[in-house]
């Protein structure tokens, strides 16, 4: 297979790039210095994208590769993937969920527990010696407090089984309401912040739930409101949400994604009810692996004419 | 003066302030006298000598001073000391059963605050959340790329060192994130499916994390040592949420800067506030302020407790929350 032509627009892993150029022609986009021409020269080799959760594949880019077969995205996420335009064109598309389930969920309630209890600021208040002037303050306990889920998939149902472990009762939003599930269904985002304590957003990014928490969704969850986003950044509107929580309209949030990462709201770098992590929901040596396993295998199958192993399109 | 009986209220004497007895007064004030050795030009002996020697109820902190046996030469009328701590070794347990001496601590009160502060520093050494949020904070996600990787929790082995009522909410809530839980107490308890170690070192040696939830007695006194921590190993995460000397600090430092175990998260320290400065420098330390139980929450239901074992003295009904002193 090492004649056929895979597309790297952006470094991943190494271990994905080493396993990727054990078996195919891997075409490292970002070296190029002129990417335009890059993909002009290897148009008629590339058969296949591996993308991820910043880089994915737009009509544009698909246009421009005539053989192109397959976008193996390095994520569970795929907005980035013009999947409608995938299907008329008949590329085959497929991302990688399971395998990074948990430790997305395991985000979800660390950001929780750091922002509720201060972990990192009261983490800076020893390390900048102030300890010795006086206690920290009260924080605030997270055991018991409800928490409320946009998005009842996969990821969605593992931060609620680790939050009834936390003694929290569970409510959430989703397209639809899951009868077989026993938490309690809120039919508006509004509602939902209304009733809960902390709003985890943990649902796909589509036009829909675009700017999904807003304004009144903010005001909504309130001043002692917390809010996880474990989502994609496009699912808070930023600028709202940068003023909610200097204005004190919100009372915390934790983030692990941003509307255009790597850049964060500097507004927010001076605030103690705000955790920040840099897009590390899925970042572990484990579920890297599994899932650059996973990206290969879905590779593999495809051009041998087995079934993929993880579809999307 | 202070102990005569001005008021018709029981007096309760409080050796320190502190923020909890602060937080406490206005309440506890209406129903008892509290009388306040700090408040006093007097030395605290004198003080106690001249005032406390009718006082029949204490209400200690486990932040100090100490109830040892000399405090408790000048209060020949004690029958009951009150901490709002769940640990008892800042009280000479064995002068207090010789005197006759009840005590009442915090039970499970907190357990819950204590094991949300023990999972969420376990999650943040293994996910690198200070750390990581200090990189976006220092503004260098921009220019130095992803922060390294971090450690997945599920699939990992916990041993939780002390099954009591802390050990038991932190095994509880580790189940759900896919851990495996094992543990070494003083004692097996049968009803529970944990695998038992009788020996914390064979436990260490079998685990990739251990969570330090147990009290600190004579036994348990720098029970993590060097021969532990090096049978935990390079990869092995260890949490302290009980008291800074059941580990052997200074090793414990040593082995941390030489790269000898994965990395820590605490809560308490031998000599606090004082943290060793060597930790200040590593990315694989999450430091808290000893501030487990320090939640809004958990101050009212301890204001109710403290209070409730009080009144219960006073009105000659059982104690809410008797510690077994053996």
């Amino acid at each position: 297979m090492d004649s056929i032509g895979v597309l790297l627009p952006i470094p991943m892993s190494p271990y994905l790039e080493q396993e990727l150029e054990k078996r195919f022609n891997l075409l490292k986009l970002w070296t190029a210095p002129h990417k335009t021409q890059f993909i002009k020269d290897h148009a008629t080799s590339i058969r296949a994208i591996v993308g991820n959760a910043s880089a994915g594949a737009d009509a544009e880019l698909i246009d421009s590769l005539p053989k192109l077969e397959i976008v193996a995205s390095y994520s569970v996420g795929i907005d980035k993937v013009d999947l409608k335009y995938c299907k008329e064109k008949g590329v085959r598309v497929t991302n990688t969920p399971d395998v990074l389930t948990e430790d997305v969920a395991d985000i979800a309630i660390g950001l929780s527990l750091a922002v509720m209890r201060r972990l990192c600021e009261s983490d800076r208040y020893v390390r900048s010696g102030l300890w010795k002037k006086g206690d920290y303050k009260l924080t605030t306990k997270f055991t018991g407090k409800t928490v409320g889920i946009i998005g009842m998939g996969r990821i969605g149902k593992a931060v609620a089984k680790r939050a009834e472990a936390f003694s929290c009762p569970i409510a959430y939003f989703s397209r639809s309401g899951k009868p077989d599930l026993k938490y309690k269904y809120y039919p508006t985002v509004v509602e939902l912040a209304s009733n809960c304590d902390v709003l985890v957003v943990v649902c796909p990014l589509t036009e829909e739930t675009r700017h999904i928490i807003n304004r009144e969704v903010m005001n909504a969850l309130g001043p002692k409101g917390v809010l996880i986003n474990i989502g994609r950044g496009p699912h808070v509107d930023e600028p709202e949400l940068v003023s909610a929580l200097l204005e004190g309209r919100l009372g915390g949030a934790g983030l692990d994604v941003y509307q255009n990462e790597p850049e964060v709201p500097e507004e927010l770098f001076g605030l103690e009810n705000v955790v920040l992590l840099p897009h590390v929901g899925s970042g572990t040596v484990e579920t890297r692996n599994a899932m650059a396993d996973l990206v290969i295998g879905n590779l593999e199958a495809h051009f041998l004419n087995k079934p993929l192993l993880t579809p999307v399109v | 003066m202070a102990d005569d009986d001005h008021s018709e209220l029981p007096t309760v004497l409080v050796l320190r302030r502190c923020p909890f007895i602060a937080l406490l007064e206005p309440k506890c004030s209406q129903k008892f006298n509290l009388l306040k050795a700090w408040d006093s030009p007097l030395p605290q002996d004198q003080f106690l000598t001249t005032h406390a020697r009718s006082v029949q109820a204490l209400l200690s902190s486990g932040n100090g001073p100490p109830i040892t046996a000399q405090i408790l030469q000048f209060l020949p009328s004690l029958k009951l000391v009150v901490t709002n701590s769940t640990g008892l070794d800042h009280v000479d347990l064995a002068e207090c059963r010789r005197r006759g001496i009840a005590v009442a601590n915090a039970a499970k009160v907190f357990a819950e605050d204590v094991a949300d502060t023990a999972v969420g520093l376990f999650i943040d050494v293994m996910r690198k959340v200070s750390a990581s949020n200090r990189y976006v904070r220092g503004g260098l996600w921009a220019c130095r790329g992803d922060y390294p990787l971090g450690s997945k929790i599920g699939g990992k082995k916990v041993g939780i060192v002390g099954l009591g009522s802390i050990g038991l909410e932190v095994a509880m809530r580790l189940e759900a994130f896919g851990c495996s839980v094992s543990y070494n107490s003083r004692s097996k308890k049968p009803s529970l499916s944990y695998q038992f170690y009788s020996n914390v070192c064979e436990l260490a040696a079998d685990s990739d994390a251990l969570i330090i939830c147990c009290g600190l007695t004579e036994e348990t006194h720098h029970m993590i040592n060097k021969e532990v921590l090096s049978a935990l190993g390079r990869e092995g995460v260890i949490v302290n949420v009980g008291r800074g000397a059941i580990i052997d600090e200074k090793e414990m430092v040593e082995c941390l800067v030489g790269g000898e175990i994965g990395g820590a998260g605490l809560d308490v320290f031998e000599n606090e506030p004082n943290v060793p400065k060597e930790l200040f420098s590593l990315d694989n330390v999450v430091l808290s302020p000893h501030q487990a139980i320090v939640t809004h929450e958990a101050f009212v239901d301890l204001g109710e407790l403290v209070t409730g074992n009080l009144e219960a003295f006073f009105s000659n009904k059982p104690l809410l929350s008797p510690a077994v002193i053996n």
